[in-house]
């Protein structure tokens, strides 16, 4: 630690870092801009300045810029001093001669990082007397709104687009008081991550187009803190509602997981929560076979006589559910009639993730992934199944220039100054998959292959690695080549990384990269392994445990006896329309618990409508292991209400213990950690419903929320009590504690005169590291300490076939993921169907460009345009999975494909 | 009087081609050079006390020094010709392009041995057409005389050369920027986290000197530090390539003893002001220079002459501004240039430098008011050194800072009459 003197007093600090870095975690007031925590100082917006004193005997001083100035011991800066607050006020002054005087109207006003600096710095006097210059603005597609006259030039939507997030679609144009940062026309930004432009942008020129279709003040909004439930990485976000509808979800930072970025599915896919179209009220079916309204009480009572005393329940689960769903409904069937609600592939590759990361991998974080200094991706593409896994890797190829701006001297935080001494050089990132990512550009090479022959080339290296005979087995040479590079890189490596996922359906190449990490740890490397998953609580599901839908579908003929309980699962999108039909059709009857509306519903006898992940409170399990509480963010309309609360009614009416007890969340956990002792601790993953700061419950909506007997006094000029909230430290109302809680249960990032998101700093114990209080959730999964012997089954060579292709699934960040397909902004980014084909196979089947292909996978037809993909290995095709305009398909799978008939 | 740079040029006739130059002892310091150690030229360069003429005035052999030597110096190196000279009232580095290309490559060579670059680049303004022909002309010239690519002349030593003929900013002449520009990057400055030396284009070592200062080098290697030294006049070293500019009677170029007074410059050379005419004031290094008046004009222009009366040498082309032209239209011309040229990094800049030219275009028609004199004179007290990242804006702010003090009374008559003095 060195000292640094601030206006004569004294503070220790962190040598390696600025100024404005060591200011801001200090709680200083300093105004700023360009500089960003993640993408460091480039001293471009002058707003930081401060007065640098040689020594104690100089009074004199010089304005330096504090992002751009090390914090060496001994440094003396002024803050106060009268020349450098006059001179902040000026570039405050520069930046306001042509940023639009709107404030009270702009949709940024009340949480615009300007306006903030603005008030700060003092400036209020108008003396520029000029036209302001003008820009056209840019359709820039569903997610990201450009409002380009409102720009004060800080560069750091094009640093984080291009240079953090590698894209390429956007750009800086123009130069002096006329710098224009979009794309070169318009349309949509391509990039995966655009929607953190937001919060990137200082001020309103980029805003979420999603919250301006329902716009809401910052004020006026009821937040809560959440954990993303689109995809099985777990990050967190900070979810806002007004007046019954969803508005928002912004980036909620976490040190060890998502930072301070977000990808666009998680911040855009929130709407299905909206939709007119789901579930909303208890129906029921009656005699005639139609669905009806039903009153809850009625219907359950009626639901429980029925049932009776002793007809058997069988409960299929779902990972997009929570655990306090799963194991409700576990307890309510019995484990012995709890199915996991997956299909045979998702199983056996859940199962091998779980055995994979207790035998030999430890699970690497996100933060973790971020710091590898040497990355292996196995055929997962991370970029459409966990996109932010893969902005962290895109992060972690950057340790080589930082070890060389490090030897010159340069401070990492000096971000250009790094990226051009650097000047591309890279650590470490090699890539194999099926087809192209869009990671690729990041990458040291790519190597393609089917994926049993990625699966072989992991043990390849593996054996390489362990410099063991591949006992028989010979590889080819590009592979040999590219396993020696490989291997070469990863064992010169401080922190080497696999990645993999089950996303292709394939458990051997589980296998191959959990051989490679056991390789690696046997040479003593701390080798981690980093793992995809598709949906939100598929870890908290594999460690639940239980039988797949397979062995419900080979044990169907004792459902006509039992009724049968769908748990938020549309069972066509896992074992397909007919399967899923022949078990409805056999059950003695059917409740379905969803808030989606899909074909489950009109098998259903019992429709009970779920709360959504910003309904209820609840856990998951994400991919590393770690347990994280997510809060209802508002109280539900209609007859909404948590799974778990309807199986615990089921419960009641039926007697059943100990559900018939539960109450609140916190009962179930109770319950859920003795009965099974995989889940220790889980309770305190985050504060629980007794936590109080100074004697409180923590308020949702701000000191400031505004009109909250106004909004519907044209209705009843009655105010209502707000909802009570026995499930979480949080209350549904602007009273309680307002000020910084522990980290897991922060409902907004806001602080005194810093209004926007740039607040956040004000809940770290220093900018850009932990949030004070706990760190987030749990780890549930430690793997064992002596590395066994690990899997050895290499599978055989993939043989390409004259008559048929391979298809494996292709997955896509908008579409793939269920709960967002649902959300319209991410609907507009849904591709249409199509069918991925090399081209020299496509040409074997006699399909030219522009021609209809006909396919038969398994059982199903289909005809759909057929695209070129030149990357594609011989014999192998790529079908979209998941997208709402598909047919299911069990993937992968062989199939014939040729050109269809007009 | 010696004039070493210049030796070879004649007006209106093409430049020497590569035999008629080898005839005048062209190339003879490559071979020179050859015969030493990379370290002597740079020491001797050193010695003679050459300092930057592109305006900064930093000592050569110093900058060279700092470029890592020997085995395990990483590669390639480069040199790069910073020959993109936008600065208004400059052409000093047109006529040693144009006059005689083979003496910037023969100096390209012999400073690229100094510091053993692999690559050197000219970075060319890209109106200079007709130098970019020439040293075209030169450039394959020499490369099929051996005296560039792999094994110059049969030694060890090798360099490629490359002229690229810059976009067109004002911005590429700051070395930095001209890098970013020559990666295929904007063309905005970079920050000096580390010496261009270690780690430059590319991320490799750089050295980026202007075009008249390498043209001494090929001297000094032939001829001598002492020598070179007994060039200039009093204190100061070498020869300077001045020129003059505005109405006076012989506006134009001279390679002259550096420290030959501003006077002298004017009055002898450029042989005084027309007839009609007087002498007002003038801007002795260029348009990022502070105005001298009539009271500065017996000062040595030499590095530290200029300084004295508070400006600075610059690129020593002189700007004469007469009675009969009004300072604020001269101002402004020069504002609306910096602003036009602001490359949009740094918020005074980009804010400042426009709202300046805003402001004076405001007095010239007649429109301003004693309050718009004290928000220039804001200005360009917040637009200087340490405040902005680069020097582009606190160049523009000599003349304008000293253009308020010696021109107050000509800005108030603006205000007074409500239209320029200088216009019916």
């Amino acid at each position: 630690m060195a000292t640094l003197y601030v206006d004569g007093q004294a503070f220790s600090v962190d040598p390696t870092q600025n100024l404005l870095h060591e200011c801001l975690s200090l709680g200083l007031d300093l105004p700023y801009f360009c500089w960003h925590p993640a993408l460091g100082s480039v001293g471009a917006c002058r707003q930081c300045a401060v007065k640098l004193f040689r020594d104690e005997g100089d009074h004199q001083g010089v304005i330096v810029m504090a992002c751009m100035t090390p914090a060496d011991d001994g440094t003396r800066i002024s803050l106060v001093d009268e020349q450098a607050r006059d001179f902040r006020a000026r570039v405050i002054e520069w930046m306001m001669a042509h940023h639009p005087h709107d404030c009270p109207v702009c949709d940024e006003g009340g949480e615009c990082h300007l306006q903030d600096m603005t008030v700060m710095t003092g400036h209020v006097h108008r003396r520029y007397r000029f036209p302001k210059r003008t820009f056209d603005n840019q359709h820039l597609g569903p997610f990201v709104n450009h409002e380009m006259n409102r720009c004060i030039q800080c560069y750091r939507c094009v640093r984080f687009y291009n240079d953090y997030a590698g894209g390429t679609d956007f750009g800086v144009f123009g130069s002096r008081d006329h710098v224009y940062f979009g794309r070169a026309a318009d349309g949509v930004l391509e990039n995966e991550f655009s929607g953190n432009l937001v919060e990137v942008c200082p001020t309103g020129v980029f805003t979420d187009k999603t919250l301006k279709a329902h716009y809401t003040r910052k004020w006026d909004l009821q937040s809560a803190p959440s954990v993303c439930p689109h995809c099985g990485l777990g990050c967190h976000t900070t979810v806002a509602e007004h007046d019954g509808v969803l508005r928002r979800v912004q980036n909620r930072f976490s040190a060890d997981i998502n930072g301070y970025f977000l990808c666009d599915r998680g911040r855009y896919g929130y709407a299905f929560v909206n939709a007119p179209e789901r579930l909303r009220r208890t129906s029921l079916r009656n005699a005639a076979g139609r669905l009806n309204l039903a009153p809850a009480d009625a219907l359950l009572q009626e639901l429980c006589t029925r049932l009776g005393g002793n007809m058997p329940l069988i409960g299929i689960a779902s990972p997009r559910a929570s655990l306090e769903a799963n194991f409700a409904l576990r307890t309510l069937v019995k484990p012995e009639n709890f199915f996991l609600g997956w299909s045979a592939v998702e199983d056996a590759c859940a199962r091998t993730m779980l055995a994979v990361a207790r035998g030999i991998a430890p699970l690497a974080s996100l933060a973790e992934v971020e710091s590898s200094d040497a990355i292996l991706v196995l055929g997962e593409d991370i970029t459409q199944t966990a996109p932010r896994m893969a902005l962290a890797a895109r992060q972690a190829v950057r340790h080589a220039a930082f070890a060389k701006a490090k030897a010159l001297g340069i401070p990492v935080w000096q971000d250009l100054a790094v990226r051009q001494a650097a000047a591309g050089l890279k650590s470490p990132l090699f890539i194999a998959s099926v087809d192209a990512t869009r990671l690729d550009d990041a990458a040291t090479e790519c190597w393609r292959g089917a994926p049993d022959d990625m699966a072989r080339l992991g043990f390849a290296i593996g054996r390489r690695l362990s410099r063991e005979e591949a006992g028989g087995e010979t590889f080819p040479s590009a592979m040999e080549g590219f396993s020696q590079r490989v291997a070469r890189a990863l064992a010169g490596a401080a922190r080497p990384l696999v990645v993999t996922g089950s996303s292709l359906g394939c458990p051997a190449l589980l296998d191959a990269a959990a051989h490679l990490v056991g390789a690696l740890r046997t040479l003593g490397l701390p080798a981690k392994l980093a793992l995809g998953m598709p949906e939100r609580n598929t870890m908290g599901l594999a460690l639940m445990g239980g039988e797949s839908l397979h062995t419900l579908e080979q044990a169907t003929q004792k459902l006509p006896a039992c009724a049968l309980i769908v748990l938020e699962n549309d069972l066509s999108r896992r074992i397909g329309e007919a399967a899923a039909d022949r078990v409805f059709a056999q059950a003695g009857l059917t409740v379905l618990i969803d808030h989606k509306r899909h074909a489950g519903v009109e098998r259903a006898d019992y429709v009970l409508p779920a709360a959504t992940f910003a309904e209820e409170s609840g856990t998951t399990v994400n991919h590393e292991g770690r347990a994280q509480r997510f809060f209802q963010v508002f109280s539900p309309p209609d007859d909404i209400q948590a799974s778990w609360r309807w199986l615990r009614d089921i419960g009641r009416g039926l007697g059943r213990e100990p559900c018939d007890r539960w109450t609140a969340l916190d009962d179930v956990l109770h319950t859920l950690e003795e009965t099974l002792p995989v889940f220790h601790g889980l309770a305190q993953a985050a504060p629980e419903a007794t936590y109080r700061r100074h004697g409180l419950k923590l308020a949702r909506k701000p000191h400031r929320a505004s009109g909250r007997t106004a909004v519907h006094a044209h209705l009843d000029i009655h105010e209502h009590q707000p909802p009570t909230d026995c499930d979480s430290p949080l209350t549904f109302s602007m009273e309680g504690h307002q000020g910084s809680p522990p980290g897991p249960a922060i409902p907004v990032f806001w602080a005194p005169g810093w209004n926007s998101v740039q607040a956040l700093s004000h809940f770290q114990r220093e900018v850009g590291g932990t949030l004070c209080g706990e760190g987030p959730g749990l780890l549930l999964i430690a793997p064992a300490q002596q590395v066994p012997e690990f899997f050895q089954e290499i599978p055989p060579a993939f043989v390409p076939r004259d008559d048929a292709l391979y298809f494996v699934p292709a997955w896509h960040i908008f579409g793939s993921e269920e709960q967002s397909a649902g959300s319209p902004a991410v609907r507009e980014r849904i591709p249409a169907p199509y069918v991925a084909l090399r081209p020299e196979d496509a040409a074997r089947a006699g399909l030219a460009a522009g021609d209809t292909a006909a396919l038969e996978v398994g059982a199903v037809r289909l005809r759909l345009p057929w695209i070129a993909h030149p990357e594609l290995p011989q014999g192998v095709g790529s079908l979209p999975v998941g997208l709402p305009a598909m047919p299911w398909l069990m993937l992968p799978a062989w199939g014939a494909v040729a050109k269809a008939s007009r | 009087m010696e004039r070493p740079l210049t030796r070879n040029i004649r007006p209106d006739e093409p430049p020497l081609a590569l035999e008629a130059y080898r005839r005048v002892g062209g190339y003879e310091a490559v071979r020179k050079a050859l015969a030493q150690s990379p370290e002597a030229i740079t020491q001797a360069v050193k010695e003679a006390g050459l300092r930057g003429c592109g305006g900064a005035g930093f000592p050569t052999g110093v900058k060279w020094s700092a470029v890592p030597m020997g085995a395990d110096a990483p590669h390639p190196k480069y040199l790069v010709v910073n020959a993109d000279e936008m600065e208004p009232g400059s052409f000093k580095d047109r006529l040693l392009l144009e006059g005689d290309p083979h003496q910037m490559v023969e100096a390209v060579i012999v400073s690229g041995f100094a510091i053993q670059a692999d690559h050197a680049y000219i970075f060319l303004r890209g109106e200079y057409t007709l130098a970019r022909q020439r040293l075209g002309a030169a450039i394959r010239e020499a490369y099929a005389a051996g005296l560039l690519g792999p094994g110059i002349l049969g030694s060890g030593y090798g360099l490629e050369l490359h002229v690229h003929s810059s976009a067109g900013r004002y911005m590429c002449g700051e070395a930095s920027a001209l890098l970013n520009a020559l990666e295929g990057g904007r063309a905005i400055p970079r920050a000096k986290a580390v010496r261009t030396a270690v780690s430059g284009l590319w991320g490799k070592p750089t050295v980026v000197n202007n075009v008249e200062t390498l043209c001494n080098v090929p001297h000094i290697v032939n001829n001598g530090a002492a020598w070179y030294k007994s060039l200039g006049l009093g204190d100061a070293v070498g020869t300077k390539i001045y020129g003059a500019s505005g109405k006076v009677k012989r506006p134009g170029a001279w390679e002259l003893p550096l420290g030959t007074t501003l006077r002298a410059i004017i009055e002898e050379h450029a042989g005084g002001m027309r007839d009609g005419v007087a002498f007002r004031a003038c801007l002795p290094g260029g348009a990022s220079t502070a105005f001298v008046g009539e009271a500065g004009l017996d000062v040595a222009m030499d590095w530290h002459g200029v300084q004295s009366v508070g400006s600075r040498l610059g690129t020593g082309t002189v700007i004469v501004l007469d009675d009969q032209t009004c300072p604020v239209g001269m101002l402004l011309s020069l504002q609306r240039f910096f602003a036009q040229e602001s490359c949009g990094w740094c918020t005074p800049c980009w804010s400042g430098l426009h709202w300046v030219a805003s402001l004076l275009h405001r007095f010239e028609a007649g429109q301003a008011t004693e309050d718009d004199f004290d928000l220039l004179r804001t200005q360009a007290d917040h637009l200087t050194k340490g405040y902005t990242f680069c020097g582009l804006a606190p160049g523009a702010m000599e003349s304008l800072a000293s253009g308020l003090d010696l021109f107050r009374d000509d800005f108030m008559r603006h205000v007074s009459l409500r239209r320029c003095p200088w216009r019916a």
